[in-house]
């Protein structure tokens, strides 16, 4: 019984997941493709990624060395994972960070 | 020391990995060579699949997500004071298992995160220690005032089968270098809170060069002994009665990565009370393993 109970818990969290994946990308406000495609400024996106930097990481560290773009492509994956960051917050911080 | 491997496949994978080896060496008797064991301890070998901006499926052994020390705070360039909260080992360690686990924005002014858990391993090995457990973490995120909150549900399948539960709380004022952090937790082993406060001294107007690299920290925090023997939650690494602990320490940045931390902790219980005094430096550096290429 309580097997099934959180076999339950789960189907719904990865048909929330999966049905919240489907929604059309073009309803969304603030995205990083919005920001790019309509601003298409790489200050902007610069100015974003860092604020993003600040509110997601910046809880629990200061700004890490300058690592070549792929290693910190990897670190931010990990990071992405770990602090279960948004993926627009994840690209925008990449951004950042890689500038 | 704690290495940590990173190792993306492609777009969407990622396995990764950190061990701990912890060295506790002494002088016998007051003089000789220090010598002691070094504890070895696999906190987490994963593999992690990135289904969709939603989703992202772990299989392995992974950090149990239960509040927000064991996951984010635990490593020690992070935390602000170097020993543990009191009810850190209530509902943490680490499971061997499958999660499923996101963060997305539910609007412009707040994400949301979960993590869903089983572990389905109970391992007693000192290393790789593990239970049988399923839980789930659910937090509420508003990046304009900085503000997180969430709760936390574990449910032990073996044993006691018991439930513990608790809450986790942290603002970071805009306007302020002040990071504040809590957390509750209740088991069957007893539960308890603690408080955080981190304020780094780059707004005092004399010793710039120095103050911007320096940063207090207090901690007060509380125990309460649940329903176990005294014997019990010291092998849980628990107080073994119900303790009052208040910290301050003094963190100071040399450079990124070398942090040098101290600390002074008074811990009161009918057990006795005693002074915790802590002195640290903490090094983090990275290096890749492999070709970096130029993407």
């Amino acid at each position: 019984m309580k097997a099934t109970t959180i076999a339950i818990v789960l189907s719904v969290l990865v048909l929330v997941s999966l049905g919240a994946a489907a929604t059309p990308p073009g309803k969304k406000v603030n995205t990083v493709a919005a920001i790019v495609t309509n601003t298409d400024n790489a200050d902007t996106m610069r100015v974003q990624g860092e604020l993003r930097f600040r509110t997601n990481c910046g809880r629990c560290h200061a700004a890490p060395h300058k690592f070549p773009p792929r290693m910190m492509a990897t670190i931010i994956r990990h990071m992405r994972v770990r602090a279960t960051i948004t993926d627009e917050d994840m690209r925008l911080i990449l951004f950042y960070v890689t500038q | 020391m704690s290495p940590v491997l990173l190792l993306p496949i492609g777009d969407r994978w990622l396995i990764e990995s950190r061990g701990e080896f912890e060295g506790d060496f002494r002088r016998t008797g007051g003089t000789g060579a220090y010598a002691g064991p070094v504890n070895k301890h696999l906190d987490y070998f994963e593999l992690d699949y990135i289904a969709n901006r939603y989703l992202t499926v772990t299989t392995g052994r992974f950090l149990t997500p239960f509040g927000i020390f064991n996951e984010r705070l635990y490593p020690i360039w992070i935390r602000s004071l170097q020993p543990d909260p009191l009810i850190f080992p209530i509902a943490t360690g680490s499971s061997d298992g499958a999660m499923l686990r996101g963060g997305f924005p539910l609007n412009a002014k707040a994400n949301m995160n979960y993590a869903a858990y089983v572990s389905v391993t109970s391992i007693g090995l000192g290393g790789v220690g593990s239970e049988r457990l399923a839980g789930g973490r659910m937090g509420f995120f508003l990046p304009g005032p900085r503000i997180e909150a969430g709760a936390s549900w574990q449910k032990l399948l073996q044993d006691e089968r018991s439930n513990a539960f608790g809450f986790h709380f942290a603002w970071q004022p805009v306007r302020l270098p002040l990071n504040l952090r809590s957390e509750y937790a209740r088991s069957f082993q007893g539960s308890g809170y603690w408080i955080e406060g981190a304020y780094r001294l780059t707004q005092v107007p004399f010793w710039q060069k120095a103050m911007r690299h320096t940063e207090i920290a207090a901690r007060a925090q509380q125990f309460f002994i649940g329903q176990i023997s005294y014997n019990d939650a010291q092998q849980y690494g628990l107080p073994g009665v119900s303790t009052r602990e208040g910290d301050l320490g003094l963190n100071y940045y040399l450079h990124d990565g070398l942090k040098a931390a101290a600390s002074y902790g008074r811990q009161f219980s009918s057990d006795g009370n005693l002074n915790l005094w802590t002195v640290g430096l903490a090094y983090r550096f990275a290096f890749p393993l492999g070709r970096l290429g130029t993407q």
